[in-house]
């Protein structure tokens, strides 16, 4: 077996220094009643070659596969992925390191993420990033228990419908075994949130509020941000396109807390949804209460400038049960991934892609809309949004689908009063050709 | 040895500055494909100022990246025996597997009959845990080892609510994980720590001292954080499942005893193993790994949702019952570590599985028995996949477990896990794993030696260590005390 080294002579002569006659024998501690019966019951191995054709298969499997248009984001979106960031990030000095406890043989990975750090503030308009949470959806929780970590004393947390309803789904995990109490804000027929009701409510510690939502609509998070703050809460702000932010106002512009959200699009491939990377930012006076790995600038004996990982006292190694998260391993390699994407980019490149993803949008609904379809809320929206079509999309959906194209998610089963209707995505990826074969096959 | 004939530690060490010190306003690094619609009209109310990155060109990013991963220190380097983390050699076929081109571009949110591929993937890799840990209900959804543990203390309070049992502690050894007490804590449970015995081992009289009604059960670690096997485990398990609780094995250090022991037969209801230490896939500077859950029977219906099932030669993601904990990631975790996971086990075979597991044991007693004269041993006793050293001889001349770890790094080493378990005082925690091949850890065990020789000989070597990495020692109080966190 080629991952291991040892020869049987080797063996035999480790074994004589140990004193055991076998390595069977080096288990003399493990009781009788603890032991495996019989072998594993798990596949033969196979050497490199028949993985390879098994892997195959697997791959001749997917009926979509990359050589489809999916025009479905709601969470994980198709950019374009420049070639430098496949060479370069797997350079296996950046993925087989481990977490950079070892600052001195770790400055890489440590100036990498303190790049990560600033660019995600920059681009959220932040005091202060995290070294990532998990997903979106983890990061969320985590911003929500932050939230109620820093009001103290308040019993619950308002999230959006709008917020993607399986961010909700773990938000609601994290909670269910707390105190605390998760409760819904509705959606307005411009597929915005109604923050009518939060007065109330009461005793709510934190508003969340996705934007852009899942519907793709752009929520007027300053508005929204006065009134979250003029009834006492802290107003968190989540997305699932970042992206969004090379033409949006910054959630920190709008006056957010704490944002929290998914950073897939910069260079990750969709990959069915993982590995993701949860990115996390707040207000510099949280964050002795943030969750997560930081890493900070320092210098060495000799006054040159180094980074180390820092403000470790809130993590779960130091601080037990009284930190702020559990969170250990997060995502590291991603960090790295998004701030070259994001440097790749460069703020004018940024805003050029953003303009053009907003563009495709506006395109694709001028062309259903010529068909009959509507478009479901007026709001401005980035590069989602809902459509209702005249007669039942599914024959035309199967149609499109013969013809390699994947016509977006049915809503029903997220938000039952939306059934039939679709979230459609597209990003710089979508040709204009494949907007127009969708238009096509719509009945007028 | 001389300083010039370490090995491992020669080398061009470039500088580079941030990324906000070099380029120049107009570069790009990559390419936004031309326009192939109208410009839209964006409306001027939610429009942002632009966002303040930096230009590079294509080379400045290559050649920033590249020049960072220079610094750095991983697997492929060289030995990496840091106790706990398991840091053994990640497969390079693992790697493409991963990026297989069908599998990759999968969309989270396609209908299962779209994406069979990846759903066979995620149904046979589950039936593999399963039998790896005699455990036979599984999810691969949880991102990482603490994810895994929260998700299976999600199952612990989700299980005793539907019992009507109202409880709000948990036991948990000083030999467990560090991150146990506050994935714990984030469902609700007030942790109980528990003195290992004076053999470094749980005695069955300490947990039949405190285990209650009120008490949720106990996470062990198994083998211990200090690379022991807890050999009393199945009676403690009697004890907690009397007393109405549950036992969580924490699966870190699975890679001892792959198909030695059987967690289900040692009483473990519930555990997590982290896919990217036993199962080779690698940890990136710090993520993204994977720490899927495995329960009994009994708790299967309790596990996050969906999983992945199979049906007259179909794959389906089932959503479970309203008993689910529900979902604790937004689509199906670290779908990509899960492929490499996969492909190892699909490489190793039960055989191999198991010959590593011996093969990590043997290599962590061969260390121990060849050092414990040149360093004081923690426990003297059979040590599995690890072995913890004290610093009580390096007192002596006035040296730390610290100065010793950083003088490793100027050897050519990472150093070992340090200061963990708490248990031990300076502790060196060694884990070489099964994949060092004999004269690499002959060497290492030379490289140790040599240093403890110098910390009478020469401690300044020690003390103002390392002098050969990327930086010298970094101030870490400095960065504490004022905060600098972004540029």
């Amino acid at each position: 077996m080629r991952y291991l080294p040892h020869t049987d002579d080797e063996i035999e002569e480790m074994l004589a220094v140990v004193g055991r006659k076998s390595l069977d024998e080096l288990f003399c501690s493990v009781p009788d009643a603890c032991r495996y019966d019989g072998v594993m019951g798990l596949p033969e191995p196979m050497d490199e070659w028949q993985l390879t054709a098994h892997v195959a298969q697997l791959a001749e499997a997917m009926q979509v596969n990359h050589t489809y248009n999916v025009l479905i984001g709601a969470g994980s979106y198709h950019h374009n992925i420049p070639e430098t960031i496949r060479t370069v990030m797997s350079r296996s000095e950046f993925v087989t390191a481990y977490t950079p406890y070892q600052p001195e043989m770790a400055q890489g990975t440590l100036q990498g993420i303190y790049e990560y750090q600033t660019l995600v503030t920059r681009l959220l308009g932040m005091d202060v990033a995290n070294a990532s949470i998990y997903d979106g959806a983890s990061a969320l929780a985590e911003g929500l228990l932050m939230g109620l970590r820093v009001a103290k004393k308040k019993a619950k947390v308002a999230v959006s419908a709008a917020v993607h309803p399986h961010y909700r789904e773990v938000a609601k995990a994290y909670l269910e075994p707390t105190c605390y109490e998760m409760v819904e804000l509705p959606v307005g027929p411009d597929g915005r949130t109604d923050l009518s009701g939060l007065a109330t409510i009461g005793d709510v510690a934190a508003v969340a509020i996705q934007s852009p939502n899942f519907f793709g609509v752009i929520e007027d998070l300053e508005t929204l941000g006065k009134d979250i703050h003029a009834a006492g809460a802290l107003f968190i702000t989540s997305f699932t396109e970042p992206l969004a932010y090379g033409l949006l106002k910054n959630p920190g512009a709008c006056g957010a807390d704490i944002v929290c959200g998914e950073g897939q699009s910069f260079g990750l491939p969709r990959s069915f949804g993982g590995a993701a990377l949860g990115m996390f930012a707040c207000r510099d006076e949280f964050v002795r209460n943030m969750p997560g790995r930081l890493v900070g600038q320092t210098q060495d004996l000799d006054g040159k400038r180094g980074f180390v990982l820092t403000l470790s006292t809130r993590e779960q190694h130091i601080r037990r049960e009284k930190a702020t998260s559990n969170i250990c391993s997060n995502q590291g390699i991603c960090t790295l991934i998004a701030a070259m994407y994001m440097s790749s980019l460069g703020g004018s490149g940024l805003g050029e892609l953003a303009r053009l993803n907003y563009s495709k949008a506006e395109y694709f609904k001028a062309q259903l809309r010529a068909k009959g379809a509507k478009i479901v809320f007026d709001s401005p929206t980035f590069n989602e949004f809902v459509v209702e079509f005249k007669e039942d999309f599914r024959p035309t959906y199967e149609r499109l689908l013969a013809k390699k194209i994947v016509a977006g998610l049915d809503l029903g089963k997220f938000y039952p009063e939306h059934k039939g209707r679709y979230l459609f995505c597209v990003t710089e990826t979508a040709a204009k050709e494949i907007i127009d074969a969708v238009a096509g096959e719509v009945k007028p | 040895m001389s300083t010039t004939n370490i090995p491992g530690a020669n080398g061009i060490i470039q500088n580079e500055p941030l990324l906000w010190e070099k380029g120049k306003k107009g570069r790009r690094g990559m390419c936004v494909p031309a326009s192939d619609v109208p410009e839209a009209h964006f409306p001027a109310d939610f429009q942002g100022q632009g966002v303040d990155f930096p230009d590079l060109s294509e080379v400045d990013v290559v050649r920033h990246y590249t020049r960072l991963s220079q610094w750095n220190y991983g697997v492929d380097t060289g030995m990496y025996p840091l106790g706990s983390c398991t840091m053994k050699y990640n497969p390079k076929i693992n790697e493409k597997v991963a990026s297989t081109p069908q599998l990759a571009a999968a969309h989270p949110m396609l209908s299962d009959a779209l994406v069979q591929g990846n759903l066979q993937i995620m149904y046979e890799l589950q039936e593999y845990l399963a039998a790896i840990t005699g455990l036979p209900g599984v999810t691969v959804q949880p991102a990482a080892g603490a994810h895994g543990e929260l998700a299976g203390m999600l199952i612990f309070a989700a299980y005793h609510k539907a019992k009507n049992s109202k409880r709000n502690k948990i036991l948990i050894p000083d030999t467990a994980h560090g991150t146990n007490p506050a994935s714990a804590a984030l469902c609700g449970y007030k942790p109980v720590p528990i003195k290992s015995g004076p053999n470094g081992i749980l005695d069955i009289k300490s947990i039949a001292a405190v285990m209650d009604e009120e008490t949720a059960g106990i996470m062990v670690t198994n083998p211990n954080t200090l690379g022991l096997f807890e050999t009393n485990i199945r009676e403690i398990a009697e004890i907690v499942h009397a007393k109405g609780g549950l036992v969580y094995g924490d699966g870190a250090n699975l890679n001892a005893v792959m198909g030695i022991i059987n967690p289900r037969k040692c009483g473990v209801d519930v555990m997590h193993l982290n896919l990217h230490k036993t199962f080779s896939t690698p940890h990136g500077g710090g993520g993204p790994g994977a720490g899927p859950v495995c329960v009994t029977e009994e708790l299967s219906k309790y596990l996050p949702s969906p999983r992945a099932v199979k049906e007259d030669n179909t794959y389906r993601l089932d959503y479970g019952g309203p008993e689910s904990v529900g979902r604790v990631h937004a689509f199906h975790g670290n779908f990509s570590v899960l492929l490499r996971a996969y492909s190892y086990i699909r490489t190793m075979g039960a055989e191999n599985l198991k010959k590593a597991s011996q093969l990590a044991v043997l290599n962590a007693a061969y260390i121990k028995e060849k050092l414990k004269g040149t360093l004081p041993l923690a426990y003297n006793r059979p040590c599995m996949h690890e072995c913890v050293f004290s610093d009580a001889l390096l007192q002596e001349d006035k040296i730390s477990t610290l100065d010793l770890a950083k003088r490793l790094i100027d050897c050519g080493y990472h150093p070992p896990t340090i200061y963990f378990p708490l248990v031990v005082h300076g502790a060196i925690m060694i884990e070489p794993t099964e994949t060092e091949c004999k004269e690499d850890i002959d060497q290492f065990i030379e490289v140790v030696k040599m240093i403890v020789r110098e910390a009478k000989e020469n401690p300044e070597l020690l003390r103002q260590a390392p002098m050969r990495a990327k930086t010298r020692r970094l101030d870490e109080t400095l960065a504490a005390r004022h905060p600098c966190l972004c540029g």
